[in-house]
């Protein structure tokens, strides 16, 4: 069988994906969340419910704040007890909606979601046009699950001029410990195919590809012959690489296309999406479900229980963490997201918001990096890089604050995928310069 | 709990500076063992001296004139010294080692800033400075002899190389074999071909070096030797070509950045070594093509950029 990848760089971690093969676990509904209003790249969104207002499962909280926004919905039922600051994992402060649900609350859900019933028959569905559908995929706050939260109807709608071609769903999950999308697709394959398909109508296209390294034979298997639920829609094993689920890389790989720097893929007439939006889009499109909930991957070599759960948006990262047995004692770092791109959190007291896919523990050894030494030029940094670009280079900029050379040398189409920084044998923050120039840049334009 | 706040990624490859330079120094352990069995003591005496030299050297000086922790850890330090040793004859005076091993470190590579900061492989020009200054005892081979105990009085010959360039001998008395095992005569490390293919075996296999730079380098000198009328083969396996090939020219410190620089260095190695070979006053051109090829690195790092992911940048760009 042909396997796909990308050619320039790249890196091969340890995959060290300890929950592959293990069911999701359906984490109960909690009697309070704190949604927050931004949980998406672009404007936060806009409270329309105040302090006391009653408030049911899956209503609408907070409306888009302009084209680059997304709704916000609650996933219990209560009352709104208060609107205001809460800490976020990295220890900065952002504006939330907490709701706190009664008994009576809490049973009502229960009933509402044994009673839940689809919305629209696969006719009725068939019959929506590609504006419909990405008015209900907006409706429903849907976002790109994958970690950057992008609003998915933003990157639905074509620019002016250009009209799609290939739809690529992305189910390369390179992320060492991360299994959360490997798990949907192992249990939900029809699902997300069928969330492919109105995708597909959404953007106007007739062809998709699903992108799934090879290191998951299992949700291969499933989503393969899922896939013949609809037409045009293929299925492309990949060779297990990082940064494989970058969309620029997965692009390269499925297609052989390369988006032109600076551009997006939209652009290129290719839009890009991950398996969990696609069950997202399923749940929105058939079920008239908003986006409030998602599953996400708790792991750690040391952790007891390591797990992927499904759990509503607002629930504590804690006690998401008290199921998979609580934090390990020798902790010394926690990365919400994946280790080679997520960030390191301070505190686990602050609500999943729709774009966490995981949270990974490292030991205090782990935790710490080695000490720098000089750069010997080895060059493994160039090689790795899936840009193309000089990562010595660009690090030694940001040290100097040489703004000028870190721009003639295509500072902008760094990726931050870390590569670099896993590979260099001196152990050089190569990846903290290179933000540091770019940050230099940026506030230098203003 | 303590928690660690730091930039991604999280994880890292193990993968250390020293131990580069160790995988280099075990790579070389086969080709100073062929000098040990064909040149005996003084293989030894030049080694030892040599490597105790340039470690000193680089601990005074970080500890005396720069007052910083001492750097001598990582390796980098011993290599030169092994590498200095490995291209000098085995009965040469340990006075001139120490001052081929003192030159290395403090001029050629403290001076511009230590590990990382040099422009020329420190070992490279140290012998090339020894072979300027004392041209004399740097060109008397002792003849390989095994079980050989003496030092600076071992019987001396001239190499191959230099029988060929005064005409002394017809190419068609070269033996493969013996060059292959090592009883031709030459520098230390350079005596066995089979011993330093060895080394750069274990030096791809770990993943230490790139194949790029060696075989761009030993392509272009037998191609190169053919079209002047020479002999590829013994162009190949004679002087110190394959050593420099494998371990000096691949220095990462002094070698391009990327693929294609890495080919144009190795070409140009090659090219070079041939023409001094044939055309120059001296039997030997490894060492000068080399430290050329040093001094244009900063250069083709700029000519020879990575092809950059969704733009088509032209060379020289």
């Amino acid at each position: 069988m042909k396997l796909f990848s990308f050619r320039k760089g790249g890196i091969h971690p340890p995959e060290k994906k300890l929950t592959a093969g293990t069911a999701i676990i359906e984490v109960n509904l909690p009697r309070q969340v704190s949604v927050l209003l931004s949980q998406h790249i672009g404007a936060p969104a806009v409270p329309c419910v105040a302090k006391n207002d009653v408030v049911t499962r899956g209503q609408k909280i907070a409306f888009a704040n302009g084209f680059v926004s997304a709704h916000i919905h609650t996933p219990i039922s209560g009352k709104v007890s208060s609107i205001g600051k809460i800490t976020r994992p990295d220890g900065t402060v952002a504006d939330a909606i907490t709701v706190t649900a009664e008994d009576s609350d809490h049973f009502s859900d229960l009933q509402m979601i044994g009673d839940a019933a689809p919305v629209r028959t696969d006719r009725e569905i068939d019959v929506l046009t590609s504006h419909d559908l990405i008015d209900i995929i907006k409706d429903a706050g849907i976002v790109g699950l994958g970690g950057a939260a992008f609003p998915t109807h933003v990157k639905l709608t074509p620019p002016t001029g250009i009209s799609f071609d290939t739809l690529i769903i992305n189910g390369a999950e390179c992320e060492p410990y991360l299994t959360c999308d490997d798990a949907i697709m192992r249990t939900q394959a029809n699902d997300i195919i069928d969330g492919v398909y109105y995708l597909m109508k959404a953007a106007g296209v007739s062809r998709a590809v699903i992108g799934i390294e090879n290191n998951k034979p299992e949700a291969i298997r499933a989503i393969s012959s899922a896939s013949h639920r609809h037409d045009g829609i293929e299925v492309a094993v990949c060779r297990t690489k990082y940064p494989q689920g970058s969309e620029k890389q997965l692009i390269k790989a499925l297609t052989g296309k390369e988006i032109p720097s600076g551009t997006i893929p939209s652009a290129s007439g290719i839009v890009v999406d991950n398996v969990a939006t696609a069950l997202a889009v399923y749940h929105a499109v058939k079920w008239g479900i908003p986006l409030i909930e998602r599953v996400i991957t708790v792991s750690g070599d040391k952790l007891q229980r390591p797990l992927n759960a499904r759990v509503p948006v607002g629930t504590l990262l804690s006690q998401i963490v008290e199921l998979a047995g609580g934090i390990p004692d020798d902790t010394g770092k926690i990365v919400i997201g994946g280790p080679m791109m997520g960030k390191a959190a301070i505190t686990l007291d602050s609500p999943l918001v729709k774009g966490h896919s995981g949270i990974v523990f490292f030991d205090k050894d782990e935790a710490i990096r080695k000490e720098p030494c000089p750069c010997v030029r080895c060059a493994r940094c160039v090689e790795v890089c899936p840009m193309g670009l000089e990562p010595y280079l660009l690090s030694l900029c940001g040290y100097h604050g040489e703004k000028e050379l870190a721009v003639e040398s295509n500072i902008s189409d760094c990726i931050e995928c870390g590569s670099c920084t896993w590979i260099c044998p001196s152990s050089c923050p190569i990846l903290d310069n290179i933000r540091l120039a770019k940050s230099l840049i940026k506030n230098s334009k203003k | 709990m303590k928690l660690t706040i730091s930039g991604s990624p999280h994880i890292h490859s193990g993968r250390t500076t020293s131990g580069d330079m160790w995988r280099v120094v075990i790579a070389l352990i086969p080709a100073f063992i062929a000098g040990l069995y064909f040149f005996g003591i003084g293989a030894a005496i030049v080694c030892a001296t040599s490597v105790a030299t340039c470690v000193l050297t680089e601990y005074l000086i970080t500890r005396f004139m720069l007052k910083r922790p001492s750097t001598i850890k990582d390796g980098s330090a011993v290599i030169t010294g092994i590498l200095l040793a490995m291209n000098l004859p085995s009965n040469i005076p340990f006075w001139i080692v120490i001052i081929g091993a003192v030159f290395s470190i403090a001029i050629v590579k403290m001076a511009f800033g230590g590990l990382g900061c040099n422009i020329f492989n420190p070992a490279i020009a140290g012998r090339v400075f020894l072979l300027i200054s004392f041209p004399m005892q740097m060109t008397s081979w002792p003849l390989p002899v095994v079980n050989q105990w003496n030092y600076t009085d071992a019987a001396t010959g001239a190499t191959i190389l230099s029988k060929i360039k005064l005409g002394e001998m017809a190419t068609e008395q070269f033996d493969i074999v013996s060059k292959t095992l090592g009883e031709a005569g030459g520098s230390i490390g350079e005596i066995s071909f089979a011993a330093i293919i060895v080394g750069f075996i274990f030096l791809l296999v770990t993943k230490t070096i790139k194949w790029y730079i060696p075989v761009s380098i030993v392509a272009t000198a037998a191609f190169f030797s053919l079209l002047v009328g020479g002999n590829p083969i013994i162009e190949v396996m004679s002087g110190g070509l394959l050593l420099g090939a494998v371990f000096m020219a691949t220095d990462y410190v002094t070698s391009p950045m990327t693929k294609g620089g890495m080919f144009f260095y190795g070409i140009m190695i090659g090219l070079i070594t041939i023409i001094i070979r044939h055309w120059g006053v001296y039997p030997e051109g490894v060492s000068f093509a080399i430290l050329i090829m040093n001094g244009f690195t900063p250069l083709i790092n700029r000519m020879f950029k990575p092809t950059l992911y969704g733009k088509r940048r032209a060379v020289g760009a």
